[in-house]
């Protein structure tokens, strides 16, 4: 597949876009359900930092890819086929371990990605990260507190979080996949091929997970599908209820 | 830390020479400090009423939160998230003021969720459209800044300081709230007739939210007498009616009320007489939401109830730890 220049930074960037957007919309579904107040407000403050990086990254998108889409055009006229986002982010948020161990694998691996990107060759996308890394420190922090707290809380929250990695671990392989077009834009110097990424991330990871007295599980099944715009069933339902009123406006200015 | 049978008991104060030192301070304007001396209704008067200000923060975040998967647009959805976070950091400082009376915040969400506490009766409204969002920002929060202006120069420190920067932010909500509902009724004939319908629903509620007519207020000698209180219901109505109906005309939407006109001798708006027996019933229970808003907040303080308990284990194991988070 050769997607030229522009082709593979617009998709390059597309995923990570909707890897925001997506992970923002489950974040913020925790809104008036959160354990305490406090972060009740810190899961929406991560939910805002990335929806506006996922604002920021639809806006160079649709310049890369030369549509001339808006953001809302991109959120909310595609179909869950045309999504590229990874299928971790779109998992539902279970309880508040099933949040907490998916937000320390992603903003982890998020953070190396956009410490990475901030010498890309697109200068856009390198002023996005140089922004987006003091922000995803922030949510990495956070998400590493709970992780702590939790995995080393009581017998029950120790259980829970054992049963969360259990299910959200097979995700992480495909955070590093490669394919045609994260070697090109890798080549191209618009981003680091996700590959690079992994021992970073899992260098963090499983000293967070040890200090929490948790383990690492094992897993044999790799789900992958995402970037190609295979998803989990429940992302339908995501953005069924996320589309919605969009569409049934067509072409109004809300 | 006292105990919730300080907040609840009801002795009557004795008279004391510390009282008229006290009132004294309140008649020359100057604010009451946590470890001031006061008398026990006092104390109990403001925690009865931060309390349920900070319960309707919190409540308040439903309603608007509906909308938040649905939000039509991403600026519209960071709009709607943003306010709604600000609504939680409103509970958290208001519990936090009543916490320097000597109660604890969790003894106070316990009170709510055992419906021994209230919050605004406005909330056991449904938000059935997106319009209720810019209706409630509109009008709503519009009703909360008339309320809380005069509660700025409350005699009690700590409130007096939250109120001014609780009334900041919800100066910003009610602007959004009316461009939000601007934009809608400037859109469309659809869009507009769904502006218009949440103004329908929403404008009695709001005018309600100033509380029960003067004549039939339980609380408000005692209050204003304590500096607590500074206006009364119906003057806040006023006020507030005077400042949404020329808003309104702006926006292009009719408040469903007939008798709403400007009464060039008096200076303000005539209008209608709100329906309190709607809102005695909404208070005493029988509202649209009631259960819901309860049974909502109740899980979630259920659900979450493993969550405080891990961290406060993980805080008795790790002292430092928890001391530099
Ligand atoms: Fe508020
Ligand atoms: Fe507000």
């Amino acid at each position: 597949m050769t997607l030229g220049v522009a082709g593979a930074a617009a998709v390059y960037t597309l995923r990570a876009a909707d890897d925001c957007l997506v992970l923002s919309h489950r974040l913020a579904q925790w809104s008036s359900w959160a354990p305490t107040l406090e972060d009740d407000i810190a899961l929406t403050n991560i939910a805002l930092d990335l929806l506006g990086q996922a604002r920021g990254l639809y806006a160079r998108t649709a310049e890369l890819d030369a549509t001339g889409r808006s953001e809302d055009d991109y959120a909310f006229l595609r179909d869950e086929r045309e999504f590229v986002n990874c299928l971790l982010v779109e998992q539902e948020n279970g309880d508040f371990a099933t949040t907490t161990v998916r937000q320390l694998l992603c903003s982890t691996f998020q953070l190396a990605l956009w410490q990475s990107l901030t010498t890309s060759t697109d200068e856009q996308l390198a002023a996005i990260a140089a922004k987006a890394v003091t922000e995803t420190t922030y949510h990495r922090d956070h998400a590493t507190d709970w992780t702590l707290r939790l995995g080393d809380g009581t017998a029950e929250s120790h259980e829970r979080m054992e049963a969360a990695l259990a299910t959200l671990w097979p995700y992480t392989a495909e955070l590093f996949e490669s394919d045609a077009v994260s070697q090109e834009a890798s080549i191209l110097g618009v981003g680091p091929d996700p590959e690079s990424l992994h021992p970073e991330w899992h260098g963090y990871v499983t000293r967070v997970l040890g200090d929490a007295t948790l383990v690492v599980p094992q897993s044999t099944w790799k789900p992958s599908g995402g970037r190609q715009g295979l998803h989990t069933e429940p992302f339908g339902y995501m953005l069924a209820e996320m589309q919605h009123l969009h569409r049934s406006f067509p072409g109004v200015t809300w | 830390m006292r105990s919730k049978g300080q907040i609840e008991h009801d002795e009557t104060d004795v008279a004391d020479p510390r009282e008229l030192e006290f009132q004294a301070l309140i008649d020359s304007d100057q604010r009451i400090e946590p470890r001031d001396w006061m008398p026990d209704g006092y104390r109990k008067s403001l925690i009865r009423q931060i309390a349920q200000h900070a319960h309707s923060e919190i409540v308040g975040m439903q309603p608007e939160g509906n909308w938040i998967t649905r939000a039509p647009s991403l600026r519209r959805k960071a709009i709607l998230m943003a306010k709604v976070q600000d609504e939680a950091g409103h509970g958290l400082y208001l519990y936090c003021a009543a916490e320097t009376l000597g109660v604890d915040r969790s003894e106070l969400i316990d009170l709510l969720d055992q419906g021994r506490q209230k919050y605004s009766s406005i909330f056991n409204y449904p938000t059935l459209t997106w319009a209720d969002v810019g209706a409630i920002g509109w009008l709503v929060d519009g009703a909360a800044i008339t309320n809380q202006i005069p509660l700025c120069r409350c005699s009690f420190g700590p409130y007096a300081r939250a109120m001014v920067r609780v009334c900041k932010e919800e100066s910003f909500h009610q602007r959004q709230g009316f461009e939000s509902l601007y934009a809608l009724s400037h859109g469309t004939t659809e869009q507009h007739a769904m502006a218009q319908d949440a103004v329908n629903r929403w404008w009695w509620p709001s005018v309600e939210m100033l509380g029960p007519p003067d004549t039939e207020s339980t609380h408000s000698a005692q209050s204003m007498a304590w500096g607590i209180k500074r206006f009364s219901n119906d003057e806040l109505r006023q006020r507030f009616i005077d400042m949404v109906a020329p808003q309104a005309v702006v926006l292009g939407l009719t408040p469903p009320d007939p008798e709403l006109r400007w009464n060039e001798e008096r200076g303000h708006y005539d209008f209608g007489k709100p329906d309190f027996e709607e809102l005695r019933r909404v208070v005493g229970g029988d509202g649209p939401c009631n259960r819901q808003r309860a049974a909502h907040h109740l899980k979630a303080q259920e659900d979450g109830a493993w969550v405080r308990a891990a961290a406060a284990a993980y805080a008795t194991k790790h002292p430092a730890a928890s001391a530099a988070a």
